[in-house]
């Protein structure tokens, strides 16, 4: 299949922790790959690394490039330069902007796909102003998407906590990614807001052609969306495969299913 | 029960403070009478001074945090919105803008010279105030140097008119450059701090270069400073002191409104949100896709712009500079226009540099107590007012369709 993120190799140590050890790992167009283990497994600190925030000790991280099929090293990429690329992602603790409106928030997404500078936000020439213009329709088209229309205006911090996190796939979609990275989306929501975003991630994928890299805790949600998972257990890859497969392996068993499976 | 709560509260606190002033207020020693003196009335003057502020503070407190809740449950809270509702009111506003710009524009025939004098340097503050905030209350970069811009300003005018003959307009987009330039230059080595570290490192920027205009006895003239610099004239015709006032007055008006329309533009605009964004949340907002350092040098430098420009008018009010007027205490009393106004609120930071820098010109007879009063009130502003005197909403977009919804506040 036709990757869009191929990570190879991938190494990362904080001071003599080794949070990564040599992870592979490939995600296809329009493929839901789900990233489980157990805390402290090195999860996030992989988004990070391919996210640009941390610079990988070692190995190559590669995306695909906009409307060609060919693959393009991003390592040591600034964080906005890899969004401007086509990867977006949201927080496992949210960072959402809390004193923006909602809009305010999905607005920032589209900011690198706006070109605006000083002189036009103080002239506010025709093409300013246009720009502008479609870029809050373009934010309230996606809010309406993500059943956020209700909220415009409030501030991000006074939104319940599941909006808030539907807010930061929103704002994440904003940037008109080709790759979403979804950092514990469900922690904390009840079973009904997870079957929500189940629902929505779903149409994520379909409607928008978006692939989706997640991590995350709740194994229904995983089982139940996932194309494929993969297993990480201290920085390093005990296994890959189908929700079926994952299921019975025995590794992923002991190290991370087996006290959730018996209960 | 509540009540002979708090009663017990505000008389541990009175307790606390008699003990801790007894040693200076009550004991005195009589060198030349050999005796000790025991002053008890003034124990019982703060025993009872402390036990009543206290039980006020605490009142207000508990009015605040009831407040507080009666917001979180969706309720209104009457006190904070009352100076945003009178700003969303077209009936009110308009009329008070009329007026207000009716008094603007007829001060300086209305009041003396002296009067005039001082509302130049309260709206060289509001300028001021108003470049601040775009680096302190919009992108949330506490800096603490700010003074050092508007000192190259005022050194930009007194020296290039001293060597080079330039007037004050030649020289006014010039000093407007240089205190961008400077941003950049400040900008670029504090790029990776914040908080703590970038207020440190500001305020020693901010020393560096007022040291070196103390110093540099060759390029600054030490520090003496420079007199004589000509006030500007209109086209080409010298203006009497007192026409010169009037004029640099509405030279003063003119440059306000446009630092006012130029940052209102800028607040709302993709560069705005994105350091707001940047002051909520750095990392978020790089994964969003804004390059942090650009964002930052931008602030920077438009922050620093406007110091530059009120740093030349400052030179042509005066006709004198010297280091003395760029201490880090200029830098504290703009920060405290910014914060007390309202942090990233336009009318906010106006208001608050007028009432900062026109009380103590009225009220002289307190100006020995200026830094105690600042202290005071921005102390009870953080405690009560967080927002400052004005604080700053967003703006409200309207759909086709939509359900009414909250208003970002
Ligand atoms: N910035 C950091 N500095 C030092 N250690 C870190 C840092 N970020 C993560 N770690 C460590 O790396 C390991 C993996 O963390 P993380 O990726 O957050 O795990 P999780 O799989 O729960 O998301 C943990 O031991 C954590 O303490
Ligand atoms: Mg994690």
């Amino acid at each position: 299949m036709e990757s869009v993120l191929k990570v190879q190799n991938l190494g990362m140590n904080f001071g003599g922790l080794r949070a990564l050890d040599s992870v592979d790992l490939a995600v296809g167009r329009n493929e839901i790959v789900a990233l489980i283990g157990p805390n402290g497994a090195g999860k996030t600190t992989f988004f990070n690394c391919v996210t640009g925030i941390y610079p990988p000790t070692e190995g190559d991280i590669l995306i695909a490039v906009r409307g060609k099929g060919d693959l393009k090293r991003i390592n040591g990429l600034k964080p906005n330069r890899v969004t401007e690329k086509g990867l977006a992602r949201t927080f496992q603790n949210i960072r959402l902007f809390p004193h923006m409106t909602v809009l305010e928030n999905v607005m920032i997404g589209r900011h690198c796909r706006m070109a605006a500078g000083i002189l036009g936000a103080v002239l506010r020439g025709g093409s300013t102003v246009r720009e502008e213009q479609s870029a809050v329709q373009e934010s309230y088209a996606i809010l309406e998407k993500m059943g956020l229309a209700p909220f415009v205006n409030d501030f991000a911090k006074n939104l319940p906590y599941g909006a808030q996190r539907r807010l930061e796939i929103a704002r994440a979609m904003a940037t008109e990614p080709f790759l979403l990275l979804l950092d514990e989306p469900a922690a904390g929501m009840n079973p009904y807001e997870t079957k929500e975003l189940d629902d929505l991630i779903q149409r994520v994928r379909h409607e928008e052609g978006i692939a989706i890299l997640l991590i995350e805790h709740d194994m229904k949600l995983v089982m139940s969306l996932s194309d494929r998972i993969c297993v990480v257990d201290y920085g390093r890859k005990i296994a890959q495969g189908t929700p079926d497969e994952i299921r019975n392996n025995p590794a992923v068993i002991k190290a991370y299913l087996g006290e959730e499976m018996d209960a | 029960m509540f009540a002979f709560d708090r009663i017990k509260k505000a008389l541990l606190v009175s307790a606390w403070f008699m003990f801790l002033t007894f040693p200076i207020l009550v004991i005195r020693i009589n060198p030349v009478e050999r005796i000790v003196e025991w002053r008890w009335i003034n124990m019982l003057l703060i025993g009872v001074g402390s036990f009543f502020l206290s039980f006020v503070w605490h009142y207000f407190i508990r009015r605040k945090e009831m407040g507080a809740r009666r917001a979180e449950t969706g309720e209104e809270s009457e006190a904070a919105p009352l100076a945003q509702r009178i700003l969303k009111n077209k009936k009110i506003y308009r009329p008070a803008l009329v007026v207000a710009g009716i008094f603007a524009l007829c001060f300086p025939f209305i009041f003396s010279l002296y009067q005039t004098n001082i509302m130049i340097s309260a709206l060289i503050y509001v300028m001021l105030g108003l470049g601040l905030n775009i680096v302190v209350g919009l992108a949330g970069l506490l800096d603490l140097g700010y003074v050092a811009f508007y000192a190259v300003g005022a050194y930009a005018y007194a020296l290039l008119n001293y060597h080079f003959g330039l007037t004050f307009w030649m020289v006014l987009p010039i000093g407007a450059g240089l205190g961008a330039l400077f941003g950049i230059l400040l900008g670029f080595p504090v790029l990776r701090l914040r908080g703590d570290y970038l207020a440190i490192v500001t305020l020693g920027f901010g020393e560096i270069i007022r040291i070196i205009l103390e110093n540099w006895n060759e390029f600054s003239f030490g520090p003496s400073g420079i007199s004589n610099i000509p006030r500007p004239s209109l086209f080409g015709i010298d203006l009497s002191v007192h026409d010169a006032t009037i004029y640099i007055y509405y030279v003063m008006i003119g440059l306000c409104l446009l630092t006012i329309f130029v940052v209102n533009r800028l607040q709302d605009s993709r560069i705005g949100r994105a350091w707001i964004a940047l002051r909520e949340d750095e990392i978020a907002c790089q994964a969003m896709g804004i390059d942090k350092a650009r964002t930052k040098l931008t602030a920077f430098a438009l922050g620093a712009t406007w110091a530059g420009m009120s740093g030349v008018v400052f030179a042509a009010k005066t006709t004198f500079v010297n280091p003395a007027s760029f201490t880090i205490w200029e830098s504290i009393i703009i920060l405290c226009i910014v914060v007390l106004g309202g942090m990233g609120s336009i009318i906010g930071v106006i208001a608050g540099a007028l009432v900062l820098i026109l009380m103590p010109e009225y009220l002289r007879a307190f100006s020995e107590y200026r830094m105690l009063a600042f202290g005071v009130v921005l102390v009870v502003m953080m405690v009560f007012r967080p927002g400052g005197l004005i604080p700053n909403v967003r703006r409200i977009y309207t759909f086709k369709g939509a359900t009414e919804s909250g208003k970002g506040g």
